[in-house]
């Protein structure tokens, strides 16, 4: 983050399209993007002359604003709009200050909530809910949002093209004065913003730089949610508090040369000690009430990675126990892996082997390098140079980017000279 | 030292919100180090695509488009060089030339020619 400015636009598109949909409603969304994308090739032909503004959010918003006007202008009588803007738009008299009033601090403060709850619609699949919040409110092209997930154009296209129909024909956006609404839909939210971070922190894509900005963009929503009371709860506290943690170790996970560095051989002293700090602290203000979530569990793993000054001093059987929870509300064979890990490293390689081998829908990890990669490093432990390569050969095959491939070729070798 | 006026044509002008601001900073990049190695006499103004074109003797107004869109003139920048030679060379740094658009370069005529 070296420039205030930086990602600026792309930011303000997700905040400039949230307000401009509320304005139009939300079947107009598409209009609302075309008008935001006016906006920006104003503010790009005459910044390139004039330089930038001194307030430049402001002055994309008003642009916004202008263009916005002359799309009702231009519109009225072709489409309708949204209620709010009612008859408003009847008349020149009112639609200049009517328009201003809809676009005022105060009534834009939380188009950004609206949104991201309006592109967690139930009749979504998680993973279009996630490319629509990326596409609508974090400003990512097609091409981005494809780089980031890995996939093809046409493939995220026809995915984003799919949620936005969706999302224009639920009519209205979201209500988040609703309060039982917000209550019950604020966990898929929550689920949202958990995989648009691990796409970032866990997920293929061989650019550090595009994986590095998921999971900023997932902690700003996250600090969305954490400025809007209703949504305040110690899920999200505990949400927020496990991307500080995890986002607080991204500076060690890769070095100079972008090779990975394994977890337990990372230098700590290039964990983000501020994040930790606001990590902690987030993690103290979740632990109020009954409600225990997943992002407890995982936000409390992480802490005891992020207190312990040196992997050797760690707290394994906490860990292990913590795993023991997490399996208990959210079982999946990923954390099944991690869980036999920490145990592998509580009470050596042997008893870690047979947790893995007793994970239940271990076929659900076929397809995952680090599956065969853990069962490797454990018999590497243990003496077994030829099973452990064996291992890695098959966790190289599955292997999603040049890093992970660099990685496990070293890992072979590795047992070749022992 | 003398004259120049650079017409800025074409070049695309959408993109997502990233490149958009990625090709912005390129400009201003641009833009400050000419100005700092001193041959910016004025940064000029960005014009829009669209206006009115008056013409002939019965000063018929029509609508743009003036001429095709890659070649509509988007902006003009008042510079100084040494010669046609360096203002052209110059030019080779604008950044309208990754997004297909092209600088004319054209000399200001001087009085004491």
């Amino acid at each position: 983050m070296t420039d205030a400015s930086e990602h600026l636009f792309r930011r303000e598109a997700g905040r400039i399209v949230a307000t401009l949909t509320r304005i139009f409603g939300v079947h107009n969304l598409a209009l609302a993007e075309d008008v935001m994308q006016d906006a920006f090739c104003r503010a790009l032909e005459m910044w390139k002359f004039r330089g930038m503004p001194e307030n430049p959010s402001a002055w994309l918003m008003a642009a916004a604003k202008n263009r916005a006007l002359d799309a009702l202008r231009r519109e009225r009588t072709a489409r309708t709009f949204a209620p709010e803007l009612g008859r408003l738009i009847d008349s020149e008299w009112t639609l200049a200050p009517g328009v201003a009033e809809l676009f005022a601090s105060e009534a834009i403060k939380d188009d950004q909530l609206r949104m991201m709850f309006s592109c967690c619609h139930p009749r979504l699949p998680e993973e279009a809910q996630v490319a629509l919040i990326l596409n609508i409110l974090c400003g990512f092209s097609i091409d981005e949002v494809a780089s980031a997930f890995v996939s093809s154009h046409a493939a995220i296209e026809k995915r984003i093209v799919r949620a936005k129909k969706t999302l224009a024909q639920s009519k209205d956006l979201f209500d988040v004065t609703a309060a039982a609404e917000f209550s019950a839909r604020l966990p898929a939210v929550h689920r949202a913003l958990y995989l648009l971070f691990n796409e970032g922190y866990h997920g293929a894509s061989p650019e550090t730089a595009v994986r590095a900005e998921l999971c900023r963009e997932a902690m700003r929503l996250a600090e969305v949610l954490l400025e809007c009371r209703s949504a305040v709860t110690p899920a999200t506290y505990a949400l927020a508090a496990m991307m500080c943690l995890h986002a607080a170790r991204l500076p060690a996970r890769v070095d100079e040369s972008g090779n990975l560095n394994p977890f337990l051989l990372q230098d700590r002293s290039q964990w983000n000690r501020q994040l930790i700090e606001e990590g902690l602290r987030l993690l103290e203000h979740s632990a109020t009430g009954s409600e225990l979530t997943a992002y407890h569990v995982e936000a409390a793993i992480a802490s005891i990675h992020a207190r312990a000054p040196r992997a050797e001093e760690t707290d394994w059987g906490a860990i292990v126990s913590l795993y023991d929870t997490l399996m208990s509300i959210s079982p999946s064979p990923i954390v099944a892996l991690n869980r036999a890990i920490a145990v592998a490293q509580k009470n050596g390689p042997e008893r870690g082997l047979e947790e893995i081998q007793s994970i239940a829908g271990s076929d659900r990890l076929t397809a995952y390098p680090f599956y065969p990669a853990a069962l490797g490093e454990l018999e590497f432990r243990r003496g077994n140079q030829a099973i452990a390569r064996e291992h890695f050969r098959a966790a190289l095959a599955l292997a999603r980017n040049p890093a992970e491939r660099r990685f496990l070729n070293q890992r072979v070798s590795a047992c070749d000279q022992r | 030292m003398s004259e120049f006026v650079y017409l800025y044509r074409g070049g695309e002008t959408g993109g997502s919100p990233e490149r958009m601001q990625q090709r912005m900073q390129k400009w201003m990049t641009w833009m400050k180090e000419l100005g700092e190695k001193g041959h910016i006499k004025d940064r000029g103004q960005p014009l829009e695509r669209a206006g009115k074109l008056v013409k002939g003797k019965q000063k018929a107004v029509t609508d743009g488009p003036f001429a095709e869109v890659k070649d509509v003139v988007g902006g003009y920048t008042l510079i100084e060089a040494r010669d046609l030679d360096q203002a052209v060379e110059l030019s080779k740094g604008c950044p309208i030339f990754e997004s297909d658009g092209a600088v004319e370069v054209r000399p200001v005529m001087r009085m004491n020619m």
